[in-house]
């Protein structure tokens, strides 16, 4: 199957900058995968999916979405992807209900009314149901600014499903909501991928939402620096260790070469997992030790430390 | 047939916001009323029978062209802001076209503009303004067809503008000679050279003097006021909305996109 999103050889230097905010990054993403690009503020995720969603033309490269180029067909781009930015956008005057309202219109769903009792019968369906999914029954028909932080950002993504995207694009979707709130909004993601098998494109500074992702491109200073299935990308950034020492050095030495397990003398020695558990490995020594320390970063450490140098 | 749907979606959204912020209504004619009553009171008072016409009738229809033209510009120039909040960003990724939106602002705009041109005519009757059915009824096409003026001239100042903030900055010196330049409250039939170019380079010239070939028509104190007629001022509009809403929405993607 031909990939939803397709990603060439992607630049982009920002008027007056001194250097590439996206800086040739190339990947692919297949229908109904969950892909999550992650990185530091300031990698470059904005900017990308800026890129892939049309309102941002780019220095060199090609996008390419559902089949249409990002730049070329920027209309049928926008007409097949839904966006959940990273400012709300909804409008607090109106109530929930004329946010949808109003989006299904821009989308040609269905034509303009100024009620929502005037308003096609398929349409006022589909409202209820979604108030029903939301749990709000008639605060549909209330301003927004009486909704939580979470109940806004759901209403977002049910908002943006109206159209039937074969892409849902979420830019940072989870900041400035409480822990609560998130779980909530990460449970409702992955039953809409379940029920409907929306490709979902994340962008995230959270390394705990990337790691349900079935792809993880991780971005630094615009350069992709690890790509891959969150096992994958653990396995290149995570060095896994067990730093021992023993009273006979020479004994331990010989007996580590004896049963084939790499190592390094620092002088401590560091033997490497290599995928063998901490067990196995201390199973196979005799030497008397004097040290014994695992060294098993999480994906966060890791993360950390390839992102975390200025 | 989508666009048509999202063009008025778009300007009913305006709408609405504006009738659920009343306060805003009333907090945007405070300069005008006080233009009209006090300027042109006062105008008229110690002026008024040297000119040999009405000040205050003059202020008036300046005043409500002015601010037809002011509103709708500075309500089309806030999506520069916008589009980075709210529902707007939900507007620009839409599949509409960009015309489309921007024209879609413009009425909305317009429609915000409009209500309070009504209250200004109300106000006009009770400071004395003379007027007759047919005026209130001729000026309502006049008065959108200044609104569109206004939104298509935010429009070509908002594209070249990159920022709410310099648009801030900048609107006041384009808006503020317009105020003599258009003849709001000073007669303009006699200017020096030098002005007399500045004067027909000012778009609101037209909308203004528009609002008075139609408001003055049949009247003595026409051929004093007036300065071309209803055809020409409206050729003038016409050409001017196209040229600022197509030019201005051009360059608006463009610097969008190519940022």
């Amino acid at each position: 199957m031909p990939p939803i999103i397709d990603v060439a050889h992607l630049v982009k230097r920002y008027k007056k900058a001194d250097r590439n905010a996206v800086d040739d990054i190339s990947f692919a993403v297949a229908p109904g995968e969950f892909f999550t690009l992650l990185g530091p503020n300031g990698a470059g995720k904005t900017t990308t999916i800026s890129i892939l969603t049309t309102t941002l033309a780019p220095t060199a490269g090609t996008v390419r979405i559902a089949g249409y180029d990002a730049v070329q067909a920027a209309s049928a781009v926008r007409r097949n992807v839904g966006i959940i930015f990273q400012n709300p956008s909804l409008d607090v005057n109106l109530t929930a209900e004329e946010n949808v309202r109003f989006h299904a219109i821009l989308y040609g769903l269905y034509p303009f009314r100024p009620t929502f009792r005037t308003m096609p019968r398929a349409y006022q369906d589909a409202i209820h149901e979604l108030a029903r999914i939301l749990d709000i029954d008639e605060a549909i028909f209330k301003p927004i600014k009486t909704f939580s932080g979470g109940m806004k950002r759901k209403l977002e993504i049910l908002r943006s499903l109206i159209h039937q995207p074969q892409v849902l694009f979420l830019d940072e979707p989870t900041a400035g909501l409480d822990p609560m709130s998130r779980r909530g909004l990460w449970e409702y993601l992955t039953r809409v991928r379940a029920e409907r098998g929306t490709t979902i494109f994340l962008t995230t500074h959270y390394l705990e939402e990337a790691e349900g992702a079935d792809t993880i491109c991780i971005i630094n200073k615009g350069k992709i620096v690890s790509y891959g299935t969150p096992a994958k990308v653990k396995a290149e950034l995570v060095e896994e260790y067990l730093l021992v020492d023993a009273g006979d050095r020479s004994r331990l030495r010989a007996e580590l070469r004896a049963r084939g397990l790499t190592f390094a003398e620092t002088p401590l020695f560091k033997i490497y997992l290599n995928g063998d558990s901490v067990q196995t490995i201390i199973k196979a020594i005799d030497t008397p030790l004097t040290l014994l320390q695992t060294h098993t970063p999480s994906l966060e450490d890791a993360y950390l430390s390839i992102v975390g140098e200025p | 047939m989508t666009d048509l749907n999202a063009i008025i979606a778009i300007a009913y959204r305006d709408f609405i916001k504006l009738l659920r912020d009343p306060v805003r209504l009333v907090s945007s004619l405070v300069l005008p009323l006080l233009f009209i009553g006090i300027l042109g009171g006062s105008l008229q008072a110690n002026m008024g029978r040297a000119v040999g016409y009405n000040l205050l009738v003059f202020t008036f229809t300046g005043i409500l062209a002015q601010t037809l033209f002011q509103s709708t510009a500075l309500g089309v120039i806030s999506l520069i802001e916008d589009r980075e909040n709210d529902f707007s960003q939900e507007i620009f990724v839409s599949p509409i076209s960009r015309y489309s939106i921007v024209f879609g602002k413009i009425l909305g705009e317009s429609l915000v503009a409009l209500p309070q041109g009504g209250a200004i005519v109300l106000f006009g009757l009770v400071v004395g303004v003379p007027f007759t059915g047919e005026n209130v009824l001729l000026l309502v096409p006049v008065a959108i067809a200044v609104c569109l003026l206004g939104g298509a001239f935010g429009v070509i100042l908002m594209a070249n503008l990159g920022s709410q903030r310099s648009a801030n900055q900048i609107f006041p010196f384009l808006m503020l000679p317009q105020f003599f330049l258009a003849g709001i409250f000073t007669p303009i039939r006699i200017l020096p050279v030098y002005l007399e170019v500045l004067s027909r380079i000012s778009p609101l010239r037209y909308g203004v003097d528009l609002t008075r070939a139609v408001f003055y028509a049949g009247t003595s104190d026409y051929e004093k006021v007036v300065l071309a007629g209803v055809g020409f001022n409206s050729a003038v509009l016409a050409g001017l909305f196209a040229v600022f809403l197509t030019a201005g929405t051009v360059l608006f993607v463009r610097s969008e996109r190519n940022r």
